[in-house]
This record gives C-alpha cells, sequence and structure tokens, in this order.
C-alpha cells in the first residue's frame, strides 16, 4: 500500500487514511522524501485526521520524516491529530517536540504560509 | 462468558492482525475511544516487540470480570507471549529510553502507563510472558 502525495503549488498535501503498518510507513517516509527532491517543495502538510492510533514505531517514523524533510529545506506541520490519539502519545512520553502541528489541513497550510514568510 | 483472540506474531502483518483484534474487542465491551487507542497501542507495542526481539510468538486478547461486594467490573486482558531470548534485566527496560535496537525505547514503560494492570514474567533462554489489563470504568 502507498500513501499518495498530493501537490498544490510549493507545497505537498498528505492526508493519511489509515492507521499506519510498519512497511507502509517506512514507503512514505521514502517516497516523500523524494518527492520533496523532485518538486524542490518549501513545505508538507500530513493530515492525521483518519489515524486513530501512533505507536512508538509511526511516532518514530514520522518524527524522523519531520526532521529528515527540515534537512532538505522543507517545513512539514502536521495536522488534526485526534485526541485519542494525543493522549496516548502523552501517556507514552512520546513528545514529538520541534513538530509543528495545527488543527486542520486549512490551518496548516496557513501555519506554513507564515513560516515561510518569517 | 469470556471472549477470547489469539493472534500469532510471526511477520509485521500479524502486529497488524493483533492490534485490530484488540480494537474489535475493545469497543465490542464499551471501551471509550480514549481507551479503545490506549488498548490497542499497547498491543502494538507488545506485538512488535515479540516480532523484533523474539521473531515470533502469539498475543492473547479477552475480556475478563472481577466481582466485588459492590458488583462486578470488566475489563481485556492482553498476553503477550514468546520463547524469545527473555530479559535479563527488567528494571532496566522499563525505564524510559532504554533500547536495544535504536527505538524510542518507549514501548514496555508506555505499555506500564496507558494500562491499569502490568505484570513481565520473563527467563533469559527461555522466553517472555507480559500480561497487562485494562478496567472498564
Ligand atoms: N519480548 C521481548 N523479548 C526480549 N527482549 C525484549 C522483549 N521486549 C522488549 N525487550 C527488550 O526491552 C527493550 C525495551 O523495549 P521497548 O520499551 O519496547 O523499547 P524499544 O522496542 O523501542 O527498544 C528492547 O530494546 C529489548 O531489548
Ligand atoms: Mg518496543
Amino acid at each position: 500500500m502507498r500513501i499518495p502525495i498530493l501537490k498544490l503549488q510549493q507545497y505537498l498535501l498528505i492526508s493519511v487514511q489509515v492507521d499506519l503498518d510498519d512497511q507502509t510507513a517506512l514507503q512514505f517516509q521514502e517516497d516523500l522524501l523524494n518527492k520533496i527532491h523532485q518538486e524542490g517543495s518549501a513545505g508538507v502538510v500530513i493530515d492525521l485526521t483518519s489515524v486513530e492510533m501512533i505507536d512508538s514505531f509511526i511516532a518514530k517514523v514520522l518524527g524522523d520524516v519531520v526532521e529528515m524533510s527540515n534537512l532538505m529545506g522543507a517545513r512539514v506541520v502536521m495536522t488534526g491529530i485526534q485526541p485519542a490519539v494525543a493522549i496516548t502519545l502523552i501517556d507514552m512520553g512520546i513528545i514529538l517536540d520541534d513538530v509543528p502541528t495545527a488543527l486542520d489541513l486549512e490551518q496548516g497550510l496557513e501555519k506554513l504560509q507564515q513560516e515561510l514568510e518569517e | 462468558m469470556s471472549v477470547q483472540s489469539s493472534v500469532e506474531v510471526h511477520t509485521e502483518w500479524g502486529i497488524v492482525s493483533a492490534r485490530q483484534a484488540g480494537r474489535n474487542l475493545a469497543k465490542e465491551i464499551g471501551f471509550g475511544s480514549v481507551d479503545q487507542a490506549r488498548v490497542t497501542t499497547a498491543i502494538s507495542e507488545l506485538a512488535r516487540n515479540i516480532y523484533l526481539y523474539a521473531e515470533k510468538g502469539e498475543i492473547i486478547i479477552e475480556t475478563i470480570e472481577q466481582y466485588h461486594s459492590s458488583g462486578a467490573k470488566k475489563g481485556i486482558k492482553i498476553t503477550a507471549k514468546d520463547r524469545g531470548p527473555g530479559i535479563k534485566n527488567i528494571r532496566e527496560v522499563m525505564e524510559d529510553g532504554f533500547t536495544t535496537s535504536g527505538g524510542l525505547g518507549a514501548g514496555l514503560p508506555g505499555v506500564k502507563r496507558l494500562m491499569d494492570d502490568f505484570d513481565i514474567d520473563s527467563v533469559v533462554g527461555e522466553g517472555t510472558v507480559i500480561t497487562a489489563v485494562k478496567w472498564l470504568r
């Protein structure tokens, strides 16, 4: 399974529609970095509205994606994290620090715009 | 009556099946969305540890009941069993951030905090049995 990556002007948009299994998560990591490189994207929004569970492995993959994207010059914003997912991550002691977040896709795009103007 | 399901874990797909089985049972017995996520996440962590450190094993998910003078309470019990290398120092693996695989080291201490009861029984060279219970509030 592959997660579709959409292009919108200088941004990439990803809406994760399923709970991620390991293989899909790692494939996504690779696909996104390649796409950023190809398109020279300035920013990425990863929308997690439909994701009902993030365990420590997926959290690590997502954290790494953000760090790697930043290294390549693209800002990443994560949006739509469900309350249950946020609570579970905190219970587990997993803090996705340095990861900008927003409530939904629209606000995510706004946040990117702001960050890129700074 | 107790409902029980058992999932063999020897591939990554076993991790996915185990957490789906857990999610379904948690929903069925009436856990809210946050506790459903806690149970599912705990199963995912335990199943991945089996896959990573013991290669194969089993996740058993069942409903349990406990009787009190004031009534009965219901819960979900997860048992993760493997015949892998075992854990030498249990105190060490329960520390936040301790990992031998470049992971986050958040799995076992995380499961303990996500669930209400937690127990590790491990013998080096023989294997590991971890049980965790979440009670319905
Ligand atoms: N079933 C198991 N059998 C043997 N060792 C285990 C098992 N589960 C966990 N461990 C050991 O405990 C450590 C901590 O596990 P965990 O908290 O899940 O963090 P992580 O998986 O990120 O390393 C692992 O790195 C591993 O050395
Ligand atoms: Mg682990």
